[in-house]
């Protein structure tokens, strides 16, 4: 089942003829060495007045000079403390719990530190709360090192900005506030969730009177919010564990990605591992590709407006409370009617989620849920991690461009970069009387303010963070800051007058009003406390009781906008679940404010307004932030910028995503050049007369026909950005009325984009069983070696497995003795995220080497995460499968689903199998064989094998042959073009002695001309195994870990030692999922991989 | 560069001879000092044991008091005397004072608040187990004079050349003496020619044959393996010569304090790891931070006067002018006792330095392996200025692995891995090689 099927990487590789894709089937590295650069071109050869005896002449006198000049040590200074302080060691590092909030991603994290220094960003596993760091909150150290932050308080007059110091700014800042003389002064911050913070704004509003706060989201989720609040009468954002559900229906909800604030994968990958025979099954409508669709069962692509048709359809399907307006076309009106008996079956185990930024398609999502009363919707624990209104914002702006506010205090925000009238804003800030940002950069918005406050990075400040209601979250510095900064909050203490610290206020406020009696030091070293008694109000709790009635007691089920009927009760409640409803809570009291709030826009009328708005006229496009990317404050970080979104595989850029239909009907182009990079067309983008220009467009599988897709958070163009940075186009001027789906018009126009995107690099050399997968019927049914086949040879006639010893050409290793390391990597639980990429890149000091070396696929990444499309069926069962077609089969065929027999649909899929291909990640990296090709081939034996199961690579030896690359099967050693340190062609990080703090002192820096490659984190394992060696004792199970193993919260890494038995490791070493990539080959790699199991069987 | 070892043989036996002259002046001195001063002393401090009060006081009072220069506390030189004459105060104040002094603070007596507060309002150790007689005893050695400063001499041009100037003289003698041999020879050969010319005895003449060398560029064979020998005699060296390229053994900087580890670590016997603290749980075994120094130095202001002598005597040194540079690094007033809080970090050089590319951990060697340190860091307490003893080279870590067993004794880490090993190696204690200690990825990555 699963060997034939045909994978590719890109669309370009459907194409039988293409040329490209041979080139790169035979060559790993395209081009020649670039000679004529250095040799120069033949007129000035000829003209050169040196001839090759002079030339060979200076060759070998400055090689005897280098050598004689070698011969001379350079003297190497050390300098001690004067003083040292007692925590630090130089050589070994110290972890601090702290917190990365920066309005955008909020994480409680490890801060690993060197010398005092902050390295690395680990995950915080006493955190329960949003414990798990994405790519951007990992790579956000990178952040501190910015050697363009803001290094003083500045004055801004005119274009040019000059440094003042703190007192003056004070004084100045402080004497304008207050001459204002009752005018409006307004707070604008980010969302800011932090108790202590909202106190001193209040103090602060006590002072100076008519201030007011406003907090703002570059991307709102303000329709959210609003529906949340309604309902529940708090302002957040219902929590959802995806673990507690095993039938999950999300409608244009990327909840893998950024949805809600993101967090949610850890607990949706606890599902989808198939154990006991299940798993939870997973339905997406949507119109963008989205990691949460790509990860899905099933994936119905849909524009934005039949999203809202389709929850409306959805809504009255659950809950039988018929809304009329949805009209949906055959196909999807199937889709729906499925996942809606899907969800009814399931009952409280299903959950229907949304991402549509509109008030009556979140209220209906709440009903749906409430109605179901779903395990997974937890709107109890309420998620304060956004609080943005557009309301208000845009309320902001009027009142600026009217004269009306006196002065502007900004925190962490940049909205003239992020607003889409950022010229109204503009206008506005120049009528304000006293204009303060608070920035790390002299960015878009705080080279227009007249002040800007330099402040400090999230690693060098104070903070506390209520996550979620209740969940709190400590940020402590984990260094001193690095330049003359001081924290928004504590300028805030100064323009009140209070005396001290911010960090002496925290500790009172946090004694007096949450600690409860719990240590504050504690507190500071867990990086979390939940308080007992949860800060919730009255109305939210009373929900959960509801949710937890016992189901028998009918009249007590009666819900907001009456939508429950008592038919509907009992559906879809299987009969297993219904004892556990017997024995739950038996409180059943309903709160009627909750109850009066909710009514307003409670249910059925939500659903038929929803209906009634969901018009659409032309293309319709869908803004999203990057998992790499976000709302964009992130833009110069390079190790992101470099980071290949886990879709589209592009790095450095942003782009319109195109279905392939739209494409060709305005003729967009895709394709590749000679050297294997990808280039494409331009498009202008405009809604309601607002255009973003030369927006380059690719052609993406899977994007619904008449959407299309823009990503936010780049085009950035302030100075805060190296030019290098300052890449793709902004997307927040289409962002009208804070809406993430627009009507727009799309106009080709000409030129080509260069993209660098590593989608075609390193192909499958037509090995397609590189993914191995089935379905859920087939892994329970049928018997392994059905499913996860090992690939035979014939050996003396009889058909022997490859992995037998008896085929196998070298003797093998005897491993049984000391550690044996393996890495697990479970393609079930993996969605893609590149937390690991981000981890590995920090953890073994990977290059960044920029736009145009990626394109030339000379990327460092020592881990990738590939993204295979796939479809049903193989090729090679074309003719078969055309030839047992069955009947017409229209209404299949229609909705894009084509998992029926009738031959519209075959003859459509075999036609066209990238308009929704289904989607595998599979992360790869060094596979560790115990026989190893690169090995064998080693001129110089640079590269040569542990006992402890771990290739290892000694970069003082090698000379640079990639003989090992040309013999490796998996692609998986990157060659050092270029000294990427201290060089300015690549002036990333590693360029300035800023950057180059963030380095980990134990891994070398690689130069140039030596191959590199996953090292399976060897310095992480001596270490550990040093550890326990001091200590005298066993290392434990748990202990060992890979920087991507550590990061990924997922559960898909799990890395150990399979010599001791009672691991996790071995375990899955022994699962009948396990296989190995490429067996065929016989490299026997101590990675290993468990088959995906798709969750597509019938139910 | 080190001193070669012959010169310093040399050089001891020749202080040998000046150091028996000179103590024969010194003991006559002490004696004329003793004589002179039995008789003084006993007048103030009237029937105390000189010698006994000099053991109490380095057992009670040393930690905190110097006889002549200020401390933690005051000096103590003729404290009774310097009491009784500028504060009018006797023996009962001091015994009061010595047994009980935060008492007396409290009791409000004038002196004894005016001296808490000058010295930092730190308080002294009550002494209440000393008696009468042992305080008096102490008092009378403090009220010995302080003896006259030793007179140091130091011969001129410091050391090493009157040894090489008798062997030239010998040699001087020798050469003349063959030079005359010769020139008799020749006059001889004169004589002995006149005689034949006067005898008329025909001398034949020699016959000239081929030059040496001639016949010499005619062998082909001869020139083949000369030819041969000298290009393989140039290879060894040039291979001699670049293989020592990178390699630094016998590096022995000048530092910027001249910090003696024969003093500290040889004859104090401070343990290694007191100092280099980090080597017990880091990579790095670091170089101690100057307040570490400061723990002994705070209270260690010049060295005795033998070592002062000496330093400048065998190393050209001044010992206490060097703790005076550690005072100023660190930012420490010796007058008030007090840090100022003005530093200058020390800029050491670097003695051993590890390409970047190679992992060492020092740890994993002094507290797993239980190596000593001398084992490679040489006789760390015999040098004056450390230098690097190892080559520090590749071939050189390995060769120890090879050799060293792994000290697995008492190690539950050890405990099954070594049992698996032995068995498989058929061997009863492994080493670091067979460990897995040679392999590539240990120490590079």
């Amino acid at each position: 089942m699963s060997s034939n099927k045909k994978y590719w990487k890109s669309v370009e590789e459907l194409n039988e003829n293409s040329s490209i894709v041979e080139t790169l089937k035979q060559n790993e590295f395209v081009e020649a060495i670039p000679t004529d650069e250095f040799l120069g071109d033949k007129a000035t050869l000829e003209s050169s007045s040196t001839t090759r005896r002079d030339f060979l002449k200076y060759v070998g006198f400055s090689t005897a000079a280098a050598s004689l000049a070698a011969c001379e040590g350079p003297v190497i200074k050390s300098i001690p403390y004067v003083n040292q302080p007692t925590e630090i060691i130089p050589g070994v590092a110290n972890y601090y719990a702290t917190t990365i909030a920066d309005g955008y991603d909020f994480a409680s994290v490890l801060v690993k530190t060197r010398e005092g220094r902050p390295i690395k960003i680990e995950n915080n596993t006493d955190a329960a709360t949003n414990g798990v760091a994405n790519a951007r909150v990992n790579a956000s150290v990178l952040g501190l090192y910015d050697n363009l932050r803001v290094k003083t308080p500045m004055k801004v007059e005119g274009e040019t900005a000059t440094a003042i110091s703190w007192d003056t700014f004070m004084s100045e800042t402080t004497s304008k506030l207050n001459g204002l003389n009752g005018k409006a002064i307004v707070v604008l911050t980010g969302s800011m969730p932090s108790p202590s913070t909202t106190k001193l704004i209040a103090d602060f509003k006590s002072k100076y009177g008519n201030v007011s706060h406003i907090a703002y989201d570059a991307v709102s989720v303000s329709a959210t919010l609003d529906a949340y609040e309604a309902k529940y009468g708090t302002r957040g954002m219902a929590n959802y564990d995806f673990s507690k559900a095993k039938t999950i229906v999300s409608v244009g909800a990327d909840f893998l990605g950024d949805w809600q604030g993101g967090g949610f994968d850890s607990g949706y990958s606890k599902t989808r591992i198939p154990s006991k025979g299940k798993m939870s099954r997973h339905i997406q409508f949507e119109s963008n590709m989205s990691l949460a669709g790509a990860n899905a069962d099933k994936r119905v692509p849909l524009t934005p407006s039949e999203q809202k048709l389709v929850l409306v359809k959805l809504y009255s399907e659950i809950t039988g409370n018929s809304a009329s307006g949805a009209q949906l076309s055959e196909g999807l009106d199937l889709a729906v009617k499925a996942a809606a008996k899907e969800i009814k079956l399931a009952g409280s185990n299903g959950v229907v989620v949304t991402g549509i930024q509109d008030v009556n398609a979140q209220t209906v999502v709440l009903e749906i849920n409430a109605y179901l009363r779903s395990k997974a919707f937890d709107p109890k624990t309420a998620i304060k991690t956004r609080q943005g209104s557009n309301k208000a914002v845009m309320q902001l702006v009027a009142d600026m461009k009217a004269g009306k506010v006196g002065a502007i205090i900004m925190n962490g925000v940049n909205p003239m970069y992020s607003l889409p009238n950022a010229s109204d804003f503009e206008e506005g800030l120049a009528k304000t009387e006293l204009s303060v940002a608070f920035s790390m950069k002299q960015d878009e918005t705080s080279t227009n303010c007249q002040y800007i406050a330099a402040t400090p990075h999230n690693l060098e400040s104070w903070g506390d963070y209520e996550l979620k209601s209740g969940h709190y979250s400590m940020m402590q510095p984990t260094i001193r800051p690095l330049f003359d900064t001081k924290q928004f909050q504590d300028v805030l203490m100064g323009w009140t007058g209070k005396s001290g610290s911010y960090r002496d206020f925290l500790k009172s406020y946090w004694t007096s009003n949450i600690l409860g009696g719990s240590s504050f030091n504690k507190a500071v070293q867990d990086g979390v406390f939940v308080s007992g008694s949860s800060s919730n109000n009255g109305a939210s709790s009373s929900t959960v009781e509801t949710s937890t009635t016992e189901l028998k007691d009918k009249k007590d089920r009666t819900f907001v906008g009456g939508i429950i009927h008592d038919v509907a009760v009992g559906v879809g409640i299987k009969d297993e679940d219904k004892d556990e409803y017997e024995t739950t809570t038996t409180s059943t009291t309903v709160n009627n404010v909750v109850a009066d709030r909710a009514s307003v826009l409670g249910g059925g009328n939500a659903a038929r307004a929803l209906a009634n708005s969901a018009k659409s006229e032309g293309m319709e496009l869908t803004l999203y932030t990057k998992i790499g990317m976000g709302d964009g404050q992130q833009a110069n970080n390079p190790w992101l910028q470099e980071f290949p979104d886990p879709i589209t595989r592009t790095t450095w850029d942003n782009y319109l995503t195109v279905s392939q239909a739209d494409a060709d009907r305005l003729e967009l182009k895709n394709w590749n050049v000679a050297n294997g990079g990808l280039n494409g067309s331009y498009v202008n983008v405009t809604v309601n007369g607002a255009t973003v220009e030369n927006v380059p467009v690719i052609i993406q599988p899977g994007q619904a026909k008449g959407s299309v897709g823009l990503s936010f958070g780049f085009g950035r163009t302030s100075n805060a950005l190296k030019e290098e940075m300052k890449t793709g186009v902004n997307a927040y001027p289409l962002y009208q009325n804070f809406n993430s789906t627009q009507n727009v018009s799309i106009e080709p126009v000409s030129g080509e984009h260069e993209f660098a995107c590593v989608q075609l690099h390193n192909t499958l050399m037509g090995r397609g069983d590189i993914i191995k997968e089935t379905n859920l019927e087939i892994f329970n049914s049928k018997d392994k070696h059905v499913w996860n086949k090992v690939p035979e040879v014939s050996l003396n006639h009889i058909e022997t497995p490859v992995t037998s010893p008896d085929v196998d050409l070298w003797d093998e290793f005897d491993r049984s003795i000391g550690h044996h390391f393996n890495l697990s990597i479970d393609l079930n639980a993996c969605t893609g995220c590149g937390a690991c990429v981000i981890a590995c890149h920090a953890e073994n000091n990977v290059p960044v080497v920029g736009k145009t070396e990626m394109r030339r696929s000379r990327d460092m990444h020592w881990l990738r995460i590939d993204r295979y499309y796939s479809h049903n069926e193989s090729f090679d069962g074309d003719n078969k499968e055309k030839d047992s077609a069955d009947g017409l089969g229209l209404g299949n065929y229609i909705f894009g689903d084509r998992e029926g027999d009738g031959s519209l649909s075959t003859l459509g899929r075999m036609e066209s199998p990238a308009d929704n291909p289904q989607v595998a990640f599979q992360p790869v990296m060094c596979q560790h064989c115990n026989h190893a090709p690169c090995e064998t081939v080693c001129p110089v034996a640079a590269t040569a094998h542990g006992r402890q199961g771990q290739n290892h690579m000694a970069y003082n030896r090698c000379v640079g042959t990639r003989y090992c690359a040309n013999n490796c099967p998996y692609k998986v050693r990157r060659f050092n073009w270029f000294l990427y340190n201290k060089n300015d062609e690549f002036d990333y990080y590693m360029n300035d002695d800023l950057g180059r703090m963030v380095l980990n002192p134990d891994v070398t820096v690689r130069s140039r001309g030596v191959m590199e490659k996953c090292s399976m984190c060897i310095q992480k394992t001596q270490k550990t195994i040093l550890d326990a060696k001091r200590d005298g004792r066993l290392v434990k199970d748990g202990e060992f870990q890979t920087a991507c193993s550590a990061a990924c919260g997922n559960g898909a890494m799990v890395f150990g030692d399979i010599n001791d038995k009672e691991s996790k490791i071995a375990e899955l070493k022994e699962d009948d999922r396990m296989y190995h990539l490429l067996e065929s080959v016989g490299t026997k790699p101590n990675v290993i991989y468990q088959t995906k199991v798709r969750n597509t069987s019938k139910a | 560069m080190k001193k070669s070892y012959q010169s310093l043989e040399d050089n001891s036996i020749n202080n040998m001879k000046q150091v028996i002259y000179r103590n024969l002046t010194l003991k006559f001195l002490y004696l004329g000092f003793i004589l002179i001063f039995t008789f003084s002393t006993s007048l103030t401090a009237q029937d105390g044991d000189a010698s006994n009060g000099k053991a109490l006081f380095r057992a009670n009072c040393a930690s905190c008091h110097k006889l002549d220069s200020r401390m933690t506390g005051p000096a103590l030189r003729n404290v009774e005397a310097r009491l009784a004459e500028e504060e009018n105060l006797d023996r009962a104040w001091l015994n009061s004072w010595i047994k009980n002094s935060a008492g007396m603070i409290k009791a409000g007596d004038a002196y004894a608040v005016k001296i808490w507060n000058e010295y930092n309002k730190t308080p002294m150790t009550a002494f209440p187990q000393l008696s009468d007689q042992e305080i008096s005893d102490i008092l009378a050695y403090t009220a010995e004079p302080k003896p006259e400063p030793v007179v140091v001499d130091v011969p001129e041009g410091t050391n090493n050349n009157t040894g090489g100037a008798s062997n030239n003289l010998i040699l001087g003698a020798l050469a003349l003496l063959f030079a005359l041999l010769a020139g008799a020879l020749v006059l001889v050969n004169r004589t002995l020619k006149r005689f034949a010319g006067d005898k008329g005895i025909e001398v034949p003449a020699k016959e000239k044959g081929t030059p040496i060398w001639k016949a010499f560029a005619q062998n082909q064979f001869l020139v083949i393996v000369t030819a041969i020998f000298l290009l393989l005699a140039s290879a060894y060296f040039v291979y001699g010569f670049l293989m020592q390229v990178g390699m630094d053994q016998g590096y022995e900087p000048v530092q910027p304090i001249h910090y003696s580890h024969r003093i500290h670590a040889g004859e104090n016997g401070i343990d290694c790891k007191y100092c280099h603290s980090s080597a017990r749980v880091s990579k790095h075994s670091g170089i101690p931070s100057l307040n570490v120094c400061m723990n002994c130095h705070k209270s260690i202001g010049a060295v005795a006067d033998a070592t002062q002598a000496e330093g400048l005597r065998e190393y050209g040194v001044d010992y206490n002018a060097e703790i005076q540079e550690l005072y100023e690094a660190v930012g420490w007033d010796a007058a008030t006792q007090q840090y100022t809080g003005d530093t200058k970090p020390v800029k050491w050089i670097r003695i051993h330095n590890l390409p970047d590319f190679a992992y060492f951990n020092h740890s994993q060697h002094v507290v797993v392996g239980g190596i000593e340190c001398q084992t490679c860091h040489g006789p760390v307490e015999e040098m004056e200025i450390m230098y690097q003893h190892a080559p520090l080279t590749m071939g050189w870590c390995i060769n120890c692995h090879r050799e060293t067993n792994v000290k697995v004794k008492d190690n539950e880490y050890y405990t099954k891995i070594h049992e698996q090993l032995s068995k498989k190696y058929g061997v009863e204690q492994l080493t670091a090689a067979q460990m897995g200690g040679l392999e590539c990825g240990k120490c590079h990555y």
